[in-house]
């Protein structure tokens, strides 16, 4: 079989956010695979470590420094990676039409993709993809079994979370809790090199966006920061608690 | 015609589409003329109370149409999403509002799909002018607020819980119609559920959250610190990720980017280090509180009041004071 994780590059969790000319500024800060896609990596590299025979193929579509996370998953294990360049920034309406027509020209049969964007916060894309390809879907799965074309697991829902059955092709999300992803060795980094990292252009595709993105700002709210010392509790404690009653009046 | 979605639990209609219905007012207000408003409702089976949730919406809507049906009984996005995208179309809608909660951003991108349609997701404001929809959302984990634009005479909209004021109903009542869907097979097959209520107050629904983290210690340390203040205050309580994990908590009352946002009134962080993917969750609370051991914690950087210093010592001593 075949398995296809679609990944994207963001701004590091721990990097503070710029914006310039009304967009979120990359330039000169860290970038990596975004956490939510990492856990579809590992959970394809886990899948055939348990005996599944499948190829694992990693997607990307954005501007040329994407590669560099497509390498990553490349050293982590992926088989081969598909890198769309484009600077076009596509929402995800937009985007699943380039993921599912790389998927049928791959004879893909499961897609992995992280629940939540961490840079546009979309959980959109795994479904708008598979209702492209007329597949069912299972999203923010956090155990996941394949035996056969059945896939098997566990998923968080509007209230708690469900086990689940499920006949593949599918599109799958992924998230923190269902697996540790790994870091790519030295030696497979060196191999990853040798590795196919094919480009497309984004014009093959066909794709028009019918969202438009033309303002971004942080709006950040002033605190007040009145930070105590806890050393003497009783006292710290009293201070607070007329703080909160008598200047922020928020408890009675 | 404006499209909402309704969100029912326990045979009432839920707080997040009495909010939708305030965001649906206020386009159809902006569209102009005569903009009609139409309530779905959906689900059915052995024991569903479909009945009191459609009258309920009807007295805030212009029109309400209810697919009563044996087939609804387990939410699945493929239902969902055939059947809202049957209605949009034979009712010609322009506007499709449906709840961001985890479902309703799950089967609305498949709307999207069908009715070729752009979707606004997790949006906080709404703005129609003749031919666009402008819409405003938080992304960045919640840092940033961007501004998007469908062009397109239909689009597919889901509302983050908990920014628009709840609407309040009429006297009248519009009138209901049931519907007929054709709906496929779901292919997701639950063969479990663990389903996690609080007994307290809602999280979403709370004035004042206490939430705890690792640096209350143990599950028992949550109950002796954090449940103990929260009942004291009549709050809801909230965790991160890592005692979730740990077991400590369930998942139902987790906040952040996995789990639920919120914005109370106040927000009270009880041993939490203040990650992102935690502050995401909360960082829109109106005043926040922190007590942490460690000065250096990023919670402290968008805390209104805090104390530095040991949880088992401050939180007995809080409780003391209040007392008083
Ligand atoms: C993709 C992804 C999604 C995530 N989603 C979420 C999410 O939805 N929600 C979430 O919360 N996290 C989420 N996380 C996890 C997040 O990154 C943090 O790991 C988590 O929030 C940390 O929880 P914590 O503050 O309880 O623990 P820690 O970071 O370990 O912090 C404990 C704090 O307690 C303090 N402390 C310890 N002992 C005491 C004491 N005796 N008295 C006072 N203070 C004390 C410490 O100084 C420390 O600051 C996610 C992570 C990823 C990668
Ligand atoms: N004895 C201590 N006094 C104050 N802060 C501490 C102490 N031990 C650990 N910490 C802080 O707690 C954090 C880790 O918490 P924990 O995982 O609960 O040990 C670290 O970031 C430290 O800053």
């Amino acid at each position: 079989m075949r398995i296809l994780t679609y990944l994207r590059q963001v701004l590091d969790a721990e990097e503070s956010v710029r914006i310039t000319n009304q967009a979120v500024a990359l330039e000169n800060s860290k970038l990596v695979m975004d956490t939510m896609d990492e856990y579809g990596v590992e959970e394809a590299l886990r899948l055939r470590e348990s005996g599944v025979e499948t190829e694992i193929i990693a997607i990307a579509v954005g501007p040329a420094r994407t590669q560099d996370a497509l390498r990553t998953a490349l050293a982590m294990g992926a088989d081969r990676a598909i890198h769309v360049e484009t600077d076009l920034r596509l929402d995800p309406i937009a985007l699943s039409k380039v993921l599912a027509q790389i998927a049928t020209q791959e004879e893909a049969t499961l897609i992995f993709s992280g629940g939540q964007q961490a840079d546009w916060d979309s959980h959109a894309l795994a479904a708008a993809t598979a209702e492209r390809l007329q597949w069912p879907q299972a999203t923010w799965t956090s155990a996941l079994t394949l035996s056969g074309t059945t896939l098997t697991g566990k998923h968080d829902a509007d209230e708690g979370s469900e086990s689940f059955t499920l006949e593949l092709p599918a599109v799958v999300t992924t998230q923190q809790g269902l697996n540790e992803p790994r870091y790519p060795t030295l030696p497979n980094i060196m191999k990853s090199k040798k590795k196919e990292l094919r480009k497309e252009s984004l014009d093959q595709f066909n794709v028009t966006p019918k969202l438009k993105f033309l303002a971004a700002e942080i709006q950040v709210k002033s605190r007040l920061n009145k930070i105590l010392d806890g050393k003497d509790a009783p006292a710290a404690a009293a201070q607070l608690v007329d703080l909160l009653r008598n200047e922020a009046r928020v408890i009675a | 015609m404006i499209l909402i979605v309704v969100e029912h639990a326990n045979g009432k209609v839920s707080k997040s589409t009495w909010e939708i219905v305030t965001a649906s007012r206020e386009l159809a207000h902006q569209k102009g003329g005569d903009t009609s408003i139409t309530a779905l409702v959906l689900g059915g089976g052995e024991g569903s109370n479909i009945a009191p949730i459609a009258a309920e919406i009807a007295r805030a809507t212009d029109q309400v149409l209810v697919a009563d049906l044996p087939a609804l009984a387990q939410y699945d996005p493929e239902l969902w999403s055939a059947a809202v995208a049957q209605i949009a179309t034979e009712g010609e809608a322009s506007v499709i509002l449906i709840g961001a909660s985890r479902s309703g951003r799950e089967y609305s991108p498949r709307v999207a799909i069908k009715l070729d349609a752009p979707l606004l997701e997790d949006v906080i404001s709404l703005k129609a002018s003749s031919d666009t929809l402008t819409a405003q959302r938080y992304t960045y984990l919640a840092r940033v607020t961007e501004t998007i634009e469908a062009t397109s005479p239909i689009a597919v909209v889901t509302i983050k819980p908990g920014i628009y004021t709840p609407a309040t109903p009429r006297t009248e009542s519009a009138e209901q119609f049931d519907v007929d869907l054709n709906l496929p097979t779901p292919r997701l097959k639950v063969t479990g559920k663990n389903i996690e209520r609080s007994s307290r107050v809602g999280l979403t629904e709370a004035d004042i959250v206490v939430s705890g983290g690792r640096g209350v210690g143990s599950a028992e340390g949550f109950t002796q610190y954090v449940e103990a203040l929260a009942d004291h205050l009549g709050a809801a309580v909230g965790a991160t990720r890592a005692i979730v994990d740990a077991g400590w908590r369930p998942y139902a009352e987790q906040v952040g980017q996995t789990g639920k946002t919120v914005q109370p009134k106040t927000y009270i962080a009880i041993g939490i280090s203040g990650a992102v993917q935690h502050l995401s969750g909360m960082n829109k609370s109106k005043t926040i509180v922190a007590i942490n051991r460690d000065a250096e914690a990023p919670i402290f950087k968008i805390a209104d009041y805090g104390i530095v210093g040991d949880v088992s010592q401050l939180v007995p001593a809080i409780l003391t004071e209040l007392k008083k």
